[in-house]
């Protein structure tokens, strides 16, 4: 057996190892594809073979063909061989290679399930971890679901390595199987305080993972990242904090609000830059969720554009690029603050990193301004030139367009000057963006009706250099300007100047080289120009140029009657038959100009791209019914690519400038000149703007200036922007000083009549006034269009299944599937495949009861949320009304845990923790704040010396004469005091032994009785947790210890705080107030005071009490070893007053902490709790009750509630239940009953705290 | 998340590949040679952070790079990842590299993939950064690669010493070769025809050599 296992490693060391592959790789570089297909015929022959070190061998060496390129899939079969092997070694290496090469659709992905499955649950860590690492990256959501449970299992593995691998591989889970995220998501959340810092940053990342695609769902974990903000110091961890925190202030602006200061404290503490930048960045996602509300936060913004301004002047071009990054964020809403870098923002312009030139290119479109506008596209203008690379012109080319369009034209004051910018922009060598000078083209000219004059001579012009464009073929892009060119000029060839020569262009054989639809463009366009030729030759008695354009189109249209075509070939032939036709007529003629031009006849207006939208559906009508029988369908869509076309206004109403004769044009002229200078509101064009153009017709007017003829690409003819630069400089210096001279005449005049469009601009420019007066069409929308609904998220997006209520409580067909044999689950849901195993695992009695009592629960935390909420509510509503009301809430849970026998409250939609979030995001943390509230209260309230008198207690009732602010409050708790009378009598009728001694609860409390209940039909009694601690004839005093665990580590040093609210209800028909509370402290407990009060002084109460109120105040102690109850001694005291008089009064208490006090009603997973037994650190401890005669889920209702506990499980009459200490000690219960007789096995860390809350239990039940 | 991890050397030769999200084998080749050609252009200094690779990712993403001698080491992450963090974090994986091969060159990245994957697997995982910490990663890898040889001492418990000789032949000769002749961190001068085949000989000759007489001694013991 030995030799034979050496004489197969022998074999091996025949074999090709992987270095061996790699060598010959490198040693065959001519004949490399042939020198591996003899490898991979090799390897084919290796995996054949029995012995696994070979397979492993080969497998490894198919990785790394894998990765030059070569398929492998053929191999899957043996590289699952490889992974099942029981040796680490040559698992890894199959790992590894399916890692490399399995995805979705691998078949054989499916045999694997049950391999992983033992590989997970292997007692070798690095089986697991190998296994992990490799479904990291081969999951599908069949592994999904089956392998769910057993990561979730090993998210609590005894090793840090383990879990954090499981839990950063859950977020794969959650993607290919959404379902399990709510099951998982609690314990996701509490490694989020995992003790090992990889797996909390773990924990971490996949949270803000998921939460960065839906982060309305992960806002209630708002706290807790904020609390892992302030404390973690993990760089990797804080830049996730901080940048989850970046996605969740735009959905709630009180976080950001919160984040602030913490966030800058940070920025001028760190020295790490990565983590610098990442809070500079959520600063501006903070600032960028408030801008609206808070205008006071312009120290923020400067820190930031501060720091940004160190990082964009660094030499390290990495913080350069970052820097300018996160200033383009500040510049969406607060672009003056970045408007004044910008110096340092066109120097990077000109930075020899393409990448950072981008990033300063985005930076300009914000920083434009009427007055820097052309500036800035010159500058940009220059860069196209010198721009080598296609990629980075094209970005030039788009963002100048996209930086002059912004807003409709907001910034542009001379189209002239930008229809020359998109003139000379055609000149681009093998742009790809010809379309979009082409839209641009159009919008200008069919929206800026003043500039079309102008326009259409500068179309025809390059219409005439039509071969310019296309030359070469390369730059096949840019002839889409022609579209635009050719139908600029056949729209409004009224503005030509000699249409018969652009026709000529038009219809030049070259023209047949172009793409189809420019050909079609350019017939239908020659029509039109043709039309307009005819127009102008009306009343002309020589009909020679109407005969010659006439002729023109019939000798040049049978080009494109030929063409391939259809669209140019069916116009074409179409045009051509009427001028036949028309020509026919001329001959005879007859006047056909009127009869052509209407032809194209009408208006255009530029209709918005999202109208047809938005045009609303009438009432009544169905689109989707049949108008007629279904086969007749194709009429309507013939009209649609005709739209581009649409008719020309009727010439007649724009009778033409050369109609009238010179003398009268020329007085005119004179007139309208006289006109203007008298008029200070007039603005003067610029010279060569349409007026100009007007005088002389002809092509001398168009100004030929700098026409460098060296350079190939330019057309010769147009003008250069740079001259509009010059001049739009001059005019507005001109326009400054008429102005200064006009100001100082006419200072009082109203300012009326300026024709400035957009009043957005900031102040400075207003200054600045188009050099037209331009109209910028509005696109049109169809009447009563619909609100906007766009945004709409991708559907294939993987991340949309993960968008789940997180805080819903989770229904039991969410459970994940356990483990099951395959064969029965194929066709299952996960929730029925549970069931099946279910049914196989367990006793169906068993199950039953079980399924039972988790529906209940659900049910249960559903209304326990619904409560929670009100409760919230109410708390908050009164927060506002005033501070000292602060302690109303937490008296309700008596009512409610009534409440909720008698009606069982449906759940409702908003959820607890989100109110809960409320409440963090309006709150300091909660003990704390109670005190500072309190002390500020009683500031408020204290007492007006001096008002001493006699009293009479048993006086006449007297009104209170407090303000009306005290009077709702009082009737308010009027309100809650018959509340609470109609309560207590109803106790006392039921069951006494509420007043009898302590009863203590909290808010788990409710849920704990929650959780026992089983029957519904026999309701609970009504339960308190209020004991009466004191009564006198003036004022009744009650307690609950609503125990709030200030820290629930338990850490002795801090002490652990325990928190009691005191009722106070007064009796007497007479005011009372300054009412102080004072407790001896023992050495163990001690009463928090304010800072600043000796250890004896007493607290004042921050309310006052008129006749028959009742109010609750809430003391905070501090407590250092809680295994011992504690009794303290305590006064009241408190003054009576009424009309004539007024008393001191004094009343003793004893304050009496049991145990149970000390006990958090803490949840608890079977599973964990049976880890906890399993332990062996606890010790037991039992008690045992004789004559108990209530039913069982009675029994338990009364455990959980008066002594905190929450049932781990419960099975027929048997529960095991769990508590834990504020200083984190367990407390395990198992709980039997049988007639009459319970017993109750305990097991604690601490024998001590055990034998006293046992006691106290038996107390509790002496008493019923 | 990190979309892709790519390592590939100064004439674009692929030298380790991670994907993250499936492609095919010929879509992977092409995102390398395009993430080749895009890196590959830029100058030295300038910044590593680059947009624009129209295969792998879109807008949300980016790459993030850094040249190391003959190396580009890649990372193509979206919006999610810090990205001076990323930087951090290829240093940290050329660091460890340099650990676990003892001043690693090119020529270890070559001929022990598997391993540099193995490596990779403790820092990265399914696209999410799994651990930064660089002690934490070697130990790790170590103990891992221990119980590698673990499992075959059993058989060879006689001669542990020349197959642990063979065994990481190649990282220590390599460690060796590196550190005499030059010190910066990832350096190899792979790609220069005479230098390089001397060096690849020599390498081939002490495998084959090591080979050799791990045979030897094992027909003997047989």
């Amino acid at each position: 057996m030995a030799l034979k296992i050496v004489k197969g490693s022998i074999d091996r060391m025949f074999d090709k190892n992987l270095q061996d592959l790699v060598r010959g790789i490198r040693n065959h570089k001519e004949d490399e594809a042939k020198y591996i297909s003899t490898c991979i015929d090799e390897i084919k022959q290796e995996l054949k073979q029995d012995n696994i070190a070979v397979k492993a061998n080969a497998v490894c060496k198919l990785t790394y063909l894998q990765m030059l390129g070569y398929d492998v899939s053929w191999a899957a079969f043996n590289i699952v061989e490889v992974m099942s092997s029981s040796k680490f070694t040559y698992k890894r290496i199959g790992y590894l290679a399916a890692s490399q090469c399995f995805h979705e659709s691998t078949d054989v992905i499916m045999l694997t399930t049950n391999q992983i499955r033992k590989d997970l649950s292997s007692p070798n860590q690095y089986d697991t971890g190998v296994a992990l690492t490799g479904l990291s990256c081969f999951v599908t959501p069949d592994l999904a679901r089956d392998l769910a449970n057993d990561i979730m299992t090993l998210m609590s593995h005894t090793k840090p390595y383990i879990r954090k691998k499981a839990v950063l591989i859950m977020y794969k889970v959650f993607l290919k199987y959404p379902e399990s995220l709510r099951p998982a998501f609690p314990r996701l959340k509490e490694k989020l305080e995992d003790p090992d810092p990889g797996v909390q940053s773990a924990a971490v990342n996949v949270i803000c993972e998921l939460a960065r695609r839906n982060p309305k769902n992960y806002l209630s974990l708002a706290p807790l990242f904020f609390k892992l903000m302030t404390s973690s110091t993990n760089n990797w961890v804080l830049i996730k904090i901080i940048k989850l925190f970046g996605a969740l202030t735009p959905l709630e602006p009180r976080l950001g609000k919160k984040l602030i200061e913490p966030l800058t404290n940070l920025i001028h503490s760190t020295s790490a830059m990565s983590l610098l930048y990442e809070c500079v960045n959520t600063v501006i996602a903070v600032l960028i969720s408030l801008s609206s509300g808070m205008p006071n936060h312009s120290a923020s913004i400067q820190l930031c554009v501060q720091k940004l301004r160190i990082l964009i002047e660094d030499s390290d071009q990495n913080l350069k690029y970052l820097g300018l990054l996160a200033m383009s964020k500040i510049l969406k809403t607060h672009p003056k603050s970045v408007q004044s870098h910008k110096d340092l923002i066109l120097q990077c312009l000109d930075d020899k990193d393409e990448s950072i030139r981008l990033r300063a290119l985005d930076l300009l479109y914000g920083m434009v301004s009427k007055k820097n506008l052309m500036e800035i596209v010159k500058k940009l203008m220059l860069h196209v030139d010198k721009a080598e690379g296609t990629t980075y012109r094209d970005e030039l080319l788009t963002k100048i367009i996209d930086i002059c369009s912004q807003s409709n034209y907001q910034y542009i004051t001379n189209f002239e000057w930008y229809i020359s910018i998109l003139v000379e922009l055609t000149r681009l060598e093998g742009t790809r963006h010809g379309h979009l000078i082409a839209s641009q083209m159009l919008d200008v000219a069919i929206r800026v009706k003043a500039i079309r004059v102008f326009a259409v001579a500068q179309m025809a012009t390059l219409l005439d250099n039509a071969h310019m464009l296309t030359g070469n073929t390369q730059r096949n892009g840019i002839c889409e300007v022609l579209y635009a060119a050719a139908w600029i000029c056949g729209e409004f060839s009224e503005h030509l100047e000699n249409p018969m020569e652009t026709l000529e262009a038009m219809l030049r054989p070259k023209v047949a080289t172009l793409p189809g639809h420019i050909q079609a463009v350019y017939v239908q366009n020659a029509a039109k120009l043709f039309a307009t030729v005819l127009k102008s030759q009306e009343g002309n008695t020589d009909s020679t140029t109407a005969q010659e354009a006439s002729q023109l189109m019939i000798d040049r249209l049978p080009l494109f009657v030929q063409s391939a075509n259809l669209e140019v070939q069916e116009r074409a032939s179409c045009i051509l038959q009427l001028v036949k036709y028309i020509q026919k007529l001329q001959q005879k003629d007859v006047e056909v100009s009127e009869e052509v031009c209407a032809l194209f006849a009408g208006e255009l207006n530029p209709v918005a791209p999202k109208a047809q939208k938005k045009v609303p559906i009438p009432d009544g009508l169905d689109l989707d019914a049949w108008i007629n029988e279904p086969p007749s369908e194709s009429e309507s869509e013939d009209e649609q690519p005709k739209a581009i076309f649409s008719k020309e206004e009727p010439k007649h109403s724009r009778p033409r400038h050369t109609e009238v004769d010179e003398k009268e044009l020329a007085r005119r002229r004179e007139a309208r000149k006289q006109e203007q200078a008298n008029n200070p509101f007039y603005i003067k064009a610029s010279p060569s703007s349409q007026k100009v153009y007007q005088e002389t017709p002809g092509v001398e007017h168009i100004p030929v200036v700098q026409i460098d003829l060296s350079v190939p690409l330019k057309v010769p003819g147009l003008p250069m922007s740079d001259q509009y630069v010059k001049l739009e400089e001059e005019r507005r210096q001109k326009e400054r000083a008429e102005k200064k001279k006009k100001d100082k005449k006419k200072r009082k005049e109203k300012r009326s009549g300026r024709g400035k469009k957009h009043d957005s601009g900031p102040e400075s420019e207003e200054d600045i006034t188009p050099a037209h007066m331009v109209d910028i069409v509005t696109e049109e929308m169809p009447e009563n269009a619909l609100p906007s609904d766009d945004d709409e998220r991708d559907p294939a997006d993987p991340h949309k299944a993960l968008d789940i209520d997180l805080d819903k409580p989770l229904a039991d067909s969410e459970k994940l599937p356990v483990r099951s044999h395959r064969a029965a689950e194929v066709l299952k849901s996960p929730a029925e495949d549970e069931e099946g195993e279910n049914v196989s695992s367990l006793e169906p009695k068993k199950k039953s009861s079980k399924e039972k009592r988790e529906k209940k629960k659900d049910k249960d935390k559903d209304r326990k949320k619904s409560k929670e909420e009100k409760k919230k509510k109410k708390h908050k509503h009164e927060e506002k009304e005033e501070a000292d009301l602060l302690c109303g809430q937490a008296d309700e849970p008596a009512f409610q845990s009534e409440e909720t026998n008698e009606v069982v409250t449906p759940p409702t939609s908003t959820s607890a923790d989100v109110s809960d979030l409320d409440f963090w995001l309006s709150n300091a943390p909660v003990p704390s704040n109670t005190q500072e509230a309190a002390t500020v209260a009683a500031a408020e309230a204290a007492p007006a010396p001096g008002a001493i008198s006699v009293t009479t207690p048993d006086s006449e009732p007297e009104e209170p004469k407090d303000t009306e602010m005290e009077e709702t409050k009082s009737s308010k708790h009027k309100k809650k005091k018959q509340k609470r009378e109609k309560e207590d009598k109803e106790k006392k009728k039921k069951k006494k032994h509420h007043h009898h001694h302590h009863h203590h609860g909290d808010k788990g409390g409710e849920e704990s009785v929650q959780n026992g209940t089983v029957e519904e039909e026999e309701p609970l009694p009504p339960m308190s947790n209020y004991c009466l601690l004191a009564e006198n004839s003036y004022i009744k005093v009650m307690m609950e210890d609503a125990d709030e665990a200030y820290d629930i580590q338990g850490n002795l040093q801090d002490g652990s705080q325990v928190v009691v609210s005191v009722i106070f209800e007064n009796k007497c028909d007479s005011f009372l107030k300054s009412m102080e509370f004072n407790v001896l402290d023992s050495l163990n407990s001690k009463l928090q005071r304010p800072e600043g009060s000796g250890p004896h002084d007493s607290l004042t109460i921050p309310f006052q009490l008129p006749p028959g109120v009742s109010n609750e105040a809430r003391f905070v102690f501090t407590v250092q070893s809680i295994i011992m109850p504690q009794k303290l001694k305590g006064t009241l005291t408190f003054i009576v007053k009424n009309e004539e008089s007024s008393t001191h009064e004094k009343l003793d208490f004893k304050l009496h902490f049991t145990c149970t006090s000390y006990l958090i009603t803490t949840p608890c997973y079977s599973d964990a709790f049976a880890k906890l037994l399993e332990s062996g650190d606890l010790k037991s401890s039992s008690i045992r009750l004789e004559g108990v005669n209530m039913p069982f889920h009675h029994l338990l209702a009364r455990i959980c509630f008066h002594h905190h506990f929450s049932v781990v499980e419960r099975i027929d009459s048997c529960a095991s239940m769990y508590s834990r200490s504020i200083q984190g000690h367990h407390v395990c219960l198992l709980v039997k009953i049988s007639s009459q007789t319970v017993s109750v096995d305990a097991k604690c860390d601490e024998p001590t705290l055990l034998g006293n809350v046992l006691d106290e239990i038996k107390q509790t039940f002496s008493q019923c | 998340m990190i979309k892709a991890i790519l390592i590939f050397n100064n004439h674009g030769k692929p030298r380790l590949s991670k994907f993250y999200e499936h492609f095919n084998e010929d879509i992977e080749q092409q995102i390398i040679r395009e993430t080749f050609h895009l890196v590959s252009k830029r100058d030295e200094n300038v910044c590593n952070f680059l947009e624009g690779g129209m295969l792998i990712g879109g807008s949300d993403y980016k790459l993030i790079y850094r040249h190391y001698a003959t190396l580009y080491f890649v990372f193509c992450v979206d919006s999610s990842e810090s990205e001076l963090g990323i930087l951090d974090l290829i240093q940290v994986f050329v660091e460890t590299l340099d650990k676990c091969f003892e001043n690693v060159c090119e020529l270890d990245l070559i001929f022990h993939v598997d391993k540099v994957h193995h490596i990779l697997a403790e820092m990265v995982m399914g696209g999410m950064v799994l651990e930064t910490n660089m002690n934490e990663i070697i130990t790790q890898v170590d103990l891992q690669n221990k119980m590698e040889k673990s499992e075959f001492f059993p058989f060879f418990s006689l001669f542990t010493d020349v197959y642990l000789s063979v065994y990481q032949a190649g990282q220590v000769d390599t460690g060796r070769y590196c550190r005499s002749t030059c010190s910066c961190r990832i350096s190899c001068k792979e790609h220069e025809p005479p230098g390089n085949a001397q060096k690849h000989q020599h390498r081939r000759h002490k495998h084959k050599s090591a080979k050799f007489t791990f045979l030897q001694v094992a027909t003997a013991r047989s």
